[in-house]
This record gives structure tokens, C-alpha cells and sequence, in this order.
């Protein structure tokens, strides 16, 4: 199944539960009818946003890494420099 | 029989490591010596993809080849600049080894990371092991805050519409049981970054078991190639294309 047909399945799925509940009169249409689901999509926009902000401010670093590649560029050029293998520059 | 080989463990493997070039004189050696230097009791070969550098980079490939020996390092050119898809299949065609690394040639992808690679396929026997900078233990230097932003929220908005279950859908550090690879990339058809998300998440779609490892990743050219706007909108088109046909 694609993966689109799952996600329109499920949001199907709870369209038809929402609109079972309010057929069922437990919820009363109305003010209601909107108020619930618009604060779903609204939480669920916050809930995007915190994920990235809190990502962003967890971002992995990793400074030393640059120094270790350059220890290493620098023993692969002696390396070939030995051997007669003409790298150049960068 | 199948169990004995199974227990006889990487002595009966081998990793044919596909790195595509183009203008990289220099880091293909560094990247040779490097891959030499941490994969030492390792059976590999390094297929050196190049598409018609105008820098020499062939030159340097012909000196390590004679260095090295031309049964580990393979270099298999094309006449221009072709795409990274096409590298891939063009590479793939050369391959005898029963493992396939791919890695970028500018020296962000590190050779210190194939051993756990290897370790990681051969402990959990996973169709694929990515490399992930985003968790604990890996990372990115060389991005300033609004790289790390665009980042960040591509990578939350991939997760929400695509479900793809791994935490780095743009990375190229990836090994794959040659099978794998050649089942996943029959199926792939995007360019670019959009080639290696589509093909995680096609791979992820068709059941294969996929493991990650953390790696490091040093960005040098990103001073020189800015993320614009064409850029961005290029990813949600890549998007909105994985999700409605995968």
C-alpha cells in the first residue's frame, strides 16, 4: 500500500470517529463541530515546531573532527610525498 | 553449508566501496589512503566513478592503482558529468564484492566510520546500515544556525509525512548488501539529495531491515555552495514526490 493511502486511511479514520461522535449527539454540534479539530491541526503545527527547536538546539556538533581531518590530511600528504605520488594543493 | 558460512563472518566478505569523483584530485587520494589505513584485515575494492575531470583526478588514480595495485582500486570513468544515480548503477555493474559501500569523495563521508559499518551489518545482518549525523555521537561542523534550521525542519517535516525509519534521510554514507542495492536503485528515478532519500525510503517500504550508525560529518564546501530558495523548493517537490508513490 503507498504510503499516501495510509495516511488518507487513517485521516479518514478519524474523520468518521469525530463525525460518529457527533452523530451520536456525545459531542453537540455546533460551536464544537470545528472548535476540536482545529485545535488538533493547531497542536500538531506546535508540536512541529517544538521537535525543530528542540533539534536545533540539541544539533549534534563535533569541532574536534575538523582538527583530526586535518592531522589526517596532513599524514596522508607526507605519506605520498614519500611514495612519489604528486598530490598538489588544495 | 549456509550456517557454516554464516559463522565464518567477514573473512568471507567483501566490500567494493563506490566513490563517485568529479574535480577531486586531491581528496581521492587522501580518501584511498585513508580507506587503506582503517580497513586493513578487510577484503574491499574502491571503484573510482569519474565523470571526465578536467583537474587530473584520473591521473592520481592511475598513480594510486600503481601504488596500491589495480585489484583494489578500479577506476571505471565515463566521458562527462552523468549524475550520482548513474554513477551508482555505472559502479555497481564493476562490483564483485557481496557488500557495497557508497561514500562522497570530498572527504565529509570519513573512512574512520567503515569498520563499524562492517561491525554493525555483520552483528544485526541488516540489508543496509546508514550513517546518521543527527544522533548522539555523530554530527556536523562547518554549518552556521540557518543551515542548521533548514536542516533541522526538513528533516522533522520528512518524518512526519514519510514515516521513513531512519533519522538521516539525506546522508550518502551507506553500505548495502550488494543485492539490496541493485533491487532499491532499479526503483529510484530522483536526482541529486532527493536520489538518496528516495532511496531509503524505498528501501524502508519494501521491508529490508535497515540499521544506523552514528558518523561525523565535515562540511568544507559549505562556505562555497549556499542553501537557496530553488533549493528548498526543490526538497518539498522531492517530498511531495516520495509521498504520493512510495
Amino acid at each position: 500500500m503507498k504510503h499516501i493511502v495510509k495516511i488518507l486511511s487513517l485521516l479518514l479514520a478519524v474523520s468518521a470517529f469525530w463525525i460518529g461522535l457527533l452523530q451520536a449527539a456525545i459531542i453537540h454540534p455546533g460551536y464544537n463541530t470545528w472548535l476540536l479539530p482545529i485545535y488538533f491541526v493547531v497542536s500538531l503545527g506546535c508540536y512541529g515546531l517544538l521537535m525543530v527547536g528542540l533539534g536545533l538546539m540539541q544539533f549534534p556538533t563535533c569541532p574536534q573532527e575538523a582538527l583530526l581531518l586535518q592531522h589526517d590530511i596532513a599524514e596522508a600528504k607526507d605519506f605520498f610525498k614519500h611514495k612519489g605520488v604528486d598530490v598538489g594543493s588544495d | 553449508m549456509a550456517e557454516e558460512k554464516e559463522r565464518k563472518g567477514d573473512g568471507k566478505h567483501k566490500y567494493s566501496i563506490i566513490v563517485p569523483t568529479y574535480n577531486e584530485r586531491l581528496n581521492i587520494a587522501l580518501i584511498v589512503y585513508l580507506i587503506f589505513k582503517h580497513l586493513r584485515d578487510v577484503d574491499f575494492e574502491i571503484i573510482v566513478v569519474d565523470d571526465g575531470s578536467p583537474d587530473g583526478t584520473q591521473e592520481i588514480v592511475k598513480q594510486l592503482q600503481h601504488l596500491y595495485g589495480e585489484d583494489r582500486i578500479l577506476l571505471r570513468a565515463r566521458a562527462k558529468k552523468l549524475g550520482l544515480g548513474t554513477a551508482y548503477i555505472h559502479g555497481l555493474k564493476h562490483a564483485t564484492g557481496d557488500f557495497v559501500v557508497i561514500m562522497d569523495a570530498d572527504l565529509s563521508h570519513h573512512p574512520k566510520y567503515l569498520p563499524s559499518f562492517i561491525k554493525k551489518q555483520l552483528e544485526t545482518n541488516a540489508s543496509i546500515v546508514t550513517g546518521t549525523r543527527y544522533v548522539k555521537g555523530g554530527g556536523v561542523h562547518g554549518w552556521n544556525l540557518m543551515r542548521k534550521l533548514t536542516s533541522r525542519g526538513a528533516n522533522v517535516l520528512a518524518q512526519t509525512l514519510l514515516w521513513p525509519g531512519v533519522s538521516d534521510l539525506t546522508g550518502s554514507f551507506r553500505l548495502y548488501k550488494k543485492s539490496v542495492l541493485e533491487d532499491v536503485i532499479s526503483s529510484c528515478v530522483s536526482k541529486g539529495y532527493v536520489f538518496q532519500m528516495e532511496m531509503i525510503v524505498r528501501a524502508t517500504r519494501k521491508g529490508y531491515h535497515i540499521e544506523e550508525v552514528p558518523i561525523t560529518f565535515v562540511d568544507r564546501v559549505f562556505g562555497t555552495s549556499k542553501l537557496g530558495g530553488s533549493e528548498i523548493v526543490e526538497y518539498l517537490k522531492g517530498l511531495g514526490y516520495l509521498l504520493l508513490t512510495t
